[in-house]
């Protein structure tokens, strides 16, 4: 499972940093997402697969019994997801903007005056 | 112990404050540099106690480290969260003389606060991943602080300066996912207990490679730096100051923190590889800035070079070097700040920063010029200036190192930031105008703002002995990591 999660996370930083080195402002902002969910991915991979318990202690024991998952990597799994979400939504917006004043979607005329 | 979270709190509240509060100029301009300066006083407060009880520790919530997230604030900190209060009360008293009225109604004082929130956090957390969450609150803040307006120019540089930034973050992230799976924790001071007893070779040379990528593009470091002057000389000169006085310093801090906690004794190729950067960065820096015919492109690529010397000393890792960095760091936050502020005097001047249209400065406005020959001059490191003492510190690190050839390079690259700074003072003060008049009154807040600053220089030029005390004595704490991380986690140091 490892094996197969790690390579799909490999997959999206593939595809991300292609996308990424396209022209075309969309294609960028994919590329974007892309990338930072192979990051998510990744982490949620590095944090360690099991099929075990919820970290609960049950009732009336003292401490966790072993094996139980880690709680921490889908807490900065889910706060990278929601930063991400957020400078994805800021990035189109931008897009957006770059487009409507300069009138092309090609990162290479931007700056350029027509 | 609450004084540590100040800092983050006064900004933080001011800018809930400032997006409530109706959107009166004067009002919120007020708002702001109240703000500015209580987080100032919070600052030297947080500095004041650090300097005397030793490093100052809070567990949010009372989680102890390293389960729940961790302030702290050493020597080194807490200095630069000062530098940060005193960049942030410049900048406020800057906006009295004016802010483009758009920006102004779209939030450009809260996002200004939310901007020194970021940094102040990223300079007090205690956690890596709280870093992350830091560098992203600060880049949003700066991001839409650039992309506030509708010329071309300043579209295409936002573009390039978000991308490249979130590229930096998501290599961060990895670096991090990573970091977490091979050790369980992200607290800096447990990891600097963690890691020596578990890293190997492969696994250091992965992450340092990963945090050194990815803070080098914030830092600006050669190659990853073409993105900062095609950005920072677009928005306004008091962003651009904002900018160029405190973000590529996080870049540089957090590059300290992890050498100095976790890849201390890592492969000396790694350190290798940062000292080659950090000198094709100084050298590349430089001779683009003498390439350069414009006030603001010079400053950007001058910004570039200098960060090279803060970072080529990180990369000798010997106390003396690192204490000439802080000491540097220091220095070149208040020095560029205070260049860009110039540099926002000579557009209202003459609506723009070429080199063509400007000249007669020192004839015209002979009060500003006295005032803007201070950083000018000590960015060159002229003597006595700080920018010369910083660099003798510096030189002094690599020599007592025995890394000859850089301390070489070190002088040669002063002898090319000389020149492009004299250059640019004779070319836009000293030589004669081509009949150029003045647009408009330079402001009098601006000059006030560039006045303190330039003071603040001649403050650290005669305070320089107490203060490389101090950097010393940071530096120290940064090498020796025990009072940190004893700090931080208890026990026995």
């Amino acid at each position: 499972m490892e094996g197969l999660l790690a390579l799909a996370s490999g997959v999206l930083y593939a595809a991300g940093t292609y996308l990424m080195l396209r022209r075309r402002l969309a294609q960028l902002i994919v590329g974007l997402g892309l990338l930072s969910n192979g990051t998510n991915l990744l982490i949620f991979t590095a944090g360690g697969l099991t099929r075990a318990r919820p970290p609960v202690v049950a009732a009336g024991a003292a401490a966790l019994e072993p094996p139980y998952a880690d709680p921490v990597p889908q807490a900065l799994v889910l706060t990278a997801i929601v930063i991400g979400f957020g400078l994805t939504a800021f990035s189109l917006v931008l897009a957006h903007r770059v487009h409507a004043t300069a009138g092309t979607d090609d990162v290479d005329d931007v700056g350029r005056e027509r | 112990m609450r004084v540590l979270v100040l800092p983050i709190l006064v900004p933080l509240s001011t800018a809930a404050v400032l997006m409530l509060a109706p959107k009166r100029p004067a009002l919120q301009r007020w708002i702001s540099l109240t703000a500015s300066v209580f987080l100032l006083a919070s600052a030297v407060l947080l500095f004041l106690r650090v300097n005397t009880a030793g490093v100052q520790v809070l567990q949010v919530s009372g989680w102890p480290a390293p389960f729940g997230i961790t302030l702290v604030a050493d020597l080194l900190s807490a200095i630069l969260v000062v530098a940060v209060g005193v960049v942030g009360t410049a900048i406020s008293v800057v906006a009295f003389s004016g802010v483009d009225p758009r920006r102004e109604a779209f939030g450009y004082h809260p996002l200004l606060q939310i901007l020194l929130m970021g940094v102040a956090g990223a300079f007090l957390t205690g956690d890596f991943f709280n870093l992350y969450v830091w560098f992203e609150v600060m880049l949003v803040a700066s991001f839409v602080l650039m992309a506030l307006n509708r010329t071309r120019a300043q579209m295409e540089a936002a573009f390039k300066y978000v991308t490249i930034n979130l590229i930096a973050s998501s290599i961060f992230l990895t670096a991090l996912g990573l970091l977490y799976g091979a050790t369980g924790t992200l607290n800096m001071a447990h990891l600097a207990r963690v890691w020596p007893t578990i890293s190997t070779p492969g696994a250091d040379a992965v992450l340092a490679l990963l945090f050194v990528i990815a803070f080098s593009i914030k830092a600006g470091l050669f190659p990853l730096f073409f993105w900062l002057p095609a950005s920072y000389h677009t928005p306004p000169a008091a962003i651009g100051a904002a900018f160029a006085g405190l973000l590529t310093k996080v870049g540089v801090y957090a590059l300290i923190r992890v050498f100095t906690l976790l890849f201390h004794s890592a492969s000396p190729a790694l350190f290798a590889l940062l000292l080659a950067m950090s000198a094709a960065t100084m050298v590349i820096g430089l001779v683009a800035a003498l390439n350069e015919r414009d006030f603001r492109r010079i400053l950007s690529f001058n910004l570039v070079g200098h960060i090279g010397y803060t970072t080529a000393s990180l990369s000798l890792l010997t106390p003396a070097a690192l204490a000439g960095a802080i000491f540097y760091v220091l220095h070149h936050i208040v020095v560029i700040t205070n260049l860009y502020l110039v540099s926002g005097v000579l557009l209202r001047l003459r609506r723009t920063t070429d080199m063509a249209g400007l000249g007669g400065m020192y004839r015209d406005q002979p009060v500003f010029s006295a005032l803007a020959m201070i950083p000018i001059f000590s960015l060159a490191g002229v003597p006595p200036l700080s920018g010369f003492l910083g660099k003798l510190a510096i030189l002094e690190g690599t020599f007592a190192a025995g890394a000859y050839w850089l301390g070489g390079l070190v002088l040669i690259v002063g002898l090319l930031t000389l020149l492009s700074m004299v250059r640019t003072w004779a070319d836009s003060f000293w030589r004669p105008a081509d009949q150029v008049p003045d647009l408009a009154a330079p402001g009098t807040p601006l000059l006030i703002a560039i006045a303190a600053l330039s003071l603040l220089t001649v403050a650290m030029t005669i305070g320089a002995e107490p203060l490389f005390e101090l950097t010393s004595r940071g530096a120290q704490q940064l090498l020796q990591r025990d009072e940190y991380v004893h700090a931080v986690l208890g026990g026995t140091p």
